[in-house]
């Protein structure tokens, strides 16, 4: 038997809302949606982590501008708080190695993570996904109780596509959705909100496409000025701090 | 230390397994680690005496060390793991996350860094002997 996933609620038991960010493919911004919303939690007071769980292609790490930090040991693994956040990724352990993980591997690379960091008391973790519904977010479902989902779209057909599979599975698997988020937007259409409503899920936010970003990239005060630092903001106060 | 947190879910699981069984009193935990973990035994031992409930006073806790085998999915050749091959850092990577090793070790026949652990990863627990 595998031991490790007996303690994981445990590990986890101090933390108050459990939020992955998601989406159904790469490239929709969940990174940036994860990171600004995990920020704009911990300037609001809040004890808030950050799990960069897409251990393939970790990007986390840059946007916040991670350098020489290292978790401790003291009966697990301790995160580094780094911009006020509690924070932990492969990269801690990887480096700038590329780490070529196929299923199995995510799914231990995951199981090992939560059975021995400790994160301490914490009013919210945030997930930041790997795209898709694979391992992690199966594993994930299966194993951290009171997890919820925050997914993040393009205005893209081929994006959204994604997020109907995405949300049919974890309405299947009875997992709540806080909302979908609708990054780089670049017109006024209304078919992803009217899309959204009709899948019964509420429709947090427009964030238009922002040329900006990738300069703020590293900078977290440039990175807070950003439209969708802004615009998450206001999610995060209508949606997630109550 | 992080052999506390494994030692931790090992004494849970074995109390989830026992009270599975409607076992009261626990005589022997066998526990297997895998070498690419590199656990520290002493202390892994230590912290298991330490965190053991009441209904495990009496019992032994059986550690067997496993090699770990690794196999090519490229090339198919097998080969043993050998931390004396590894620096400092990388083993100690290796010892937090065991998957980390696809970041940091390659096939000594073809160089791939695809290769898939067959045995020896980490901590399992294999069985448990006890008296209801």
């Amino acid at each position: 038997m595998d031991p490790r996933t007996t303690v994981i609620n445990e590990r986890l038991s101090r933390t108050g809302r459990i939020i992955a960010v998601s989406s159904g493919k790469g490239g929709v911004g969940k990174s940036l949606v994860a990171t600004t919303l995990a920020l704009e939690l911990a300037r609001r007071g809040c004890k808030v982590g950050l799990f960069d769980l897409d251990f393939t292609s970790p990007s986390t790490h840059l946007i916040i501008g991670v350098k020489d930090v290292q978790p401790k040991e003291d009966k697990g693994i301790i995160p580094p708080v780094v911009k006020g956040l509690a924070y932990m990724s492969l990269i801690h352990f990887s480096g700038d190695q590329a780490a070529p993980l196929r299923g199995a591997d995510v799914s231990n690379a995951l199981i090992e993570l939560l059975a021995v960091t400790q994160w301490g008391e914490l009013d919210f973790l945030v997930l930041d996904m790997p795209p898709g519904i694979g391992d992690a977010v199966l594993d994930l479902v299966r194993l951290v109780k009171r997890i919820e989902f925050l997914i993040v779209t393009t205005p893209s057909r081929l994006a959204f596509e994604t997020v109907k599979k995405q949300v049919r599975l974890l309405q299947d698997l009875k997992v709540p959705i806080i909302g979908v988020v609708e990054n780089m937007k670049m017109n006024h259409a209304k078919n992803i909100e009217q899309e959204t409503e009709k899948l019964g899920l509420k429709f947090l936010a427009e964030i238009p496409y922002d040329a900006k970003v990738e300069a703020a990239i590293g900078d977290v005060t440039k990175l807070r000025d950003t439209t969708i630092a802004k615009r998450i903001r206001k999610v995060a106060a209508s949606n997630i701090v109550q | 230390m992080h052999e506390w947190a494994l030692a931790e879910a090992v004494i849970t699981a074995a109390q989830q397994i026992a009270e599975k069984e409607k076992l009261k009193e626990i005589r022997e935990v066998h526990i297997k680690i895998g070498e690419l973990q590199q656990m520290e035994r002493d202390i892994f031992r230590f912290a298991l005496s330490q965190l053991k409930p009441a209904s495990f006073k009496n019992a032994t806790f059986r550690i067997s060390t496993a090699k770990t085998k690794l196999t090519c999915r490229i090339c198919e050749h097998i080969w043993l793991f050998s931390k004396t091959k590894l620096d400092e850092d990388t083993a100690e990577a290796i010892h937090f996350v065991p998957e980390v090793a696809h970041a940091y070790i390659k096939c000594p026949k073809c160089g791939s860094p695809d290769f898939e652990v067959i045995e020896g990863r980490g901590v399992w627990l294999e069985n448990i002997k006890g008296v209801r």
